[in-house]
């Protein structure tokens, strides 16, 4: 069974369906990567599968459990983690607040030390400023702390919403490969990106999502290799 | 102008208390961004609380087992009406219209003093409040009444619980967390509903040892108190950047050493002799609100807008 399984998923805000009805799977260890336009209904997607949004219909299951109705404070506790678009740390709390409020329900004080330093180790630059405010990081540095944050929980699956999105190409490249180490290390992630390239280079699955629904789906190579995708996503003609 | 230390001494203990009052509108400002303008009904409960736990110890009961006692009534009784208005008034509310929750917040004033009114025998009155007795005392360059004392016990007591609670504990850092961006909070596992209760109830709690400030203060305790306390409570959090419970503290100081200084001296100035004495105090108040907000709307501790964004 898969780790997470969404059936039929509508979403709406009012009377605007923003969903429309999509189903995939996420299997342990994989990189699944949902791409697609501005407005397609990504972020609406990761939001919901996150518990911030209702679904109007559609089953959600996640290790075995239904999240729906399920709580958004209680989903992290299950192991799904939720990095969001635009980043989103907490801009005056300090870097290793931000750190430590990734790992808010977690009891075991040791491990979370221990998994902090490592944090460090892999984004010398948060270690550095650990004290600093976190509102005081250049946008690349605040999506490192974002997704060092999410990684807090030991996520059994984390969700990354636009990692790249307004980085510097070198910026871009270091979170890039931050995202590759990371499913090398067997993490499995659900990764929504503008940057279809990046994107479908790095992930065993693709979907590509159009107003709400999900238009084409296949492995990462072959969607690299889709004319459809190559013209509208990789800006080619 | 000899009577300044003391003046200022006024000032100050008048400040602290409605710097107490107004940090339960900064801290549920700055977490749900709600004006809980039945706050000062609040405070008044709070009032009550300490006043009917005062009447139910026997005569004769030293103010040394009284006062904790007071102030444990005075603070259940308003915390647990504040949890009330959370949960049944406002939570109901919450993701509507903004104007909602505000026309809430002031049928909810009415009904809570008509409630007192209805419910407290001879609430319609003033009802005298136990006096603290006792000589003031003398510090050579100013004399502090034991009123006065309290409030500066008090006062820095709840301030200093309150920052280290905010800053260090676990909980602190969440409530932190919920007012900066209450979303990405509970994506970090915080279950911000009870982080809202704990924000009402810390308010509830801080406005209730107020009352009971003003009712040694002024000797009285009526079911209108909230009225005008909660008021200047609020020009207070606004003075000192709303949200920021620091700030309220210090508006609220500003505001009582600037009411106290104008009601005693204002007079004393050629010209202005009509706006002198006790008469004109309440409006003093507004003044340096309508001024502060002309020259620094932030507010004294506030940030501007852009970087809370
Ligand atoms: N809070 C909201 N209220 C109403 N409509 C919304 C809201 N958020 C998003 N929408 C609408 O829902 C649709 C899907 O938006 P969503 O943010 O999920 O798209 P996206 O695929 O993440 O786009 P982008 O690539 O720009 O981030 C859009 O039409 C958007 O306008
Ligand atoms: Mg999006």
């Amino acid at each position: 069974m898969a780790l997470l399984e969404v059936e039929d998923l509508r979403v709406a805000y009012g009377k605007i369906e923003a969903v429309k009805g999509i189903s995939f799977t996420v299997d342990a260890g994989e990189v699944v990567t949902l791409i697609g336009t501005n407005g397609a209904g990504k972020t609406t997607t990761l939001r919901t599968l996150s518990g911030l949004l209702k679904p109007v219909t559609g089953k959600i299951t996640f290790g075995g459990e239904v999240l729906n109705g399920v709580g958004a404070h209680k989903i992290v506790s299950m192991g799904l983690a939720h990095s969001p678009e635009g980043r989103r740390i907490f801009p005056r709390l300090s870097i290793e607040e931000n750190l430590q409020l990734g790992a808010f329900l977690r009891k075991d004080a040791d491990a979370v030390a221990k998994d902090i330093d490592n944090a460090y180790e892999r984004f010398p630059i948060l270690g550095e400023r650990r004290r600093q405010a976190a509102g005081t990081l250049s946008g690349g540095e605040q999506q490192m702390l974002a997704m060092a944050r999410a990684l807090m929980s030991r996520p059994k699956l984390l969700m990354l919403d636009e990692p790249s999105m307004g980085l510097s190409p070198i910026m871009m490249q270091k979170i890039m490969s931050t995202i590759s180490e990371l499913k090398e290390q067997g993490t499995t992630i659900l990764l929504v990106e503008q940057n279809a390239q990046a994107a479908l280079s790095l992930a065993d699955h693709g979907h590509v999502m159009e107003t709400g629904n999900i238009t084409l789906s296949g492995t990462g190579e072959e969607l690299m290799h889709d004319e459809s995708v190559r013209k509208a996503y990789l800006g080619e003609d | 102008m000899q009577d300044l230390p003391d003046q200022l001494a006024n000032g100050l203990a008048l400040g602290a208390l409605y710097g107490l009052i107004a940090i339960g509108y900064t801290m549920v400002y700055g977490i749900v961004q709600l004006i809980n303008f039945a706050h000062g009904e609040i405070f008044m409960i709070g009032g009550f609380g300490a006043l009917t736990a005062y009447l139910w110890l026997p005569d004769g009961t030293g103010l040394a087992v009284a006062l904790p006692l007071m102030i444990l009534l005075a603070v259940v009784c308003a915390v647990l009406v504040a949890i009330g208005a959370e949960r049944f008034a406002y939570r109901p509310l919450r993701g509507g219209p903004r104007l909602s929750p505000l026309i809430t917040a002031i049928g909810l004033s009415l009904a809570l003093q008509q409630a007192v009114w209805a419910f407290y025998p001879d609430a319609k009155k003033a009802r005298p409040f136990p006096q603290l007795g006792g000589s003031d005392f003398d510090l050579g360059f100013v004399t502090l009444s034991r009123e006065d004392l309290f409030i500066f016990v008090s006062a820095p007591v709840c301030m200093l619980a309150l920052g280290l609670f905010v800053a260090k504990t676990r909980t602190g850092r969440a409530m932190q967390a919920t007012s900066q961006d209450p979303d990405t909070a509970k994506l970090m596992g915080v279950n911000t509903d009870r982080i809202i209760v704990m924000a009402f109830a810390i308010g509830a709690a801080f406005a209730a040892v107020a009352a009971i400030a003003q009712g040694f203060k002024t000797g009285e305790v009526n079911f209108r108190m909230g009225f005008i306390a909660g008021l200047k409570a609020f020009t207070a959090a606004v003075l000192g950047g709303i949200g920021n419970i620091y700030g309220a503290m210090v508006g609220g100081l500003v505001l009582g050493v600037a009411e106290a200084l104008a009601t005693a001296y204002i007079g004393d100035i050629p010209g202005l002799e009509q706006f002198g004495g006790g008469s004109w105090k309440d409006v003093w108040a507004f003044i340096l609100l309508i001024l502060v907000l002309l020259v620094r709307p932030q507010g004294i501790l506030g940030e501007r807008l852009a970087d809370r964004a």
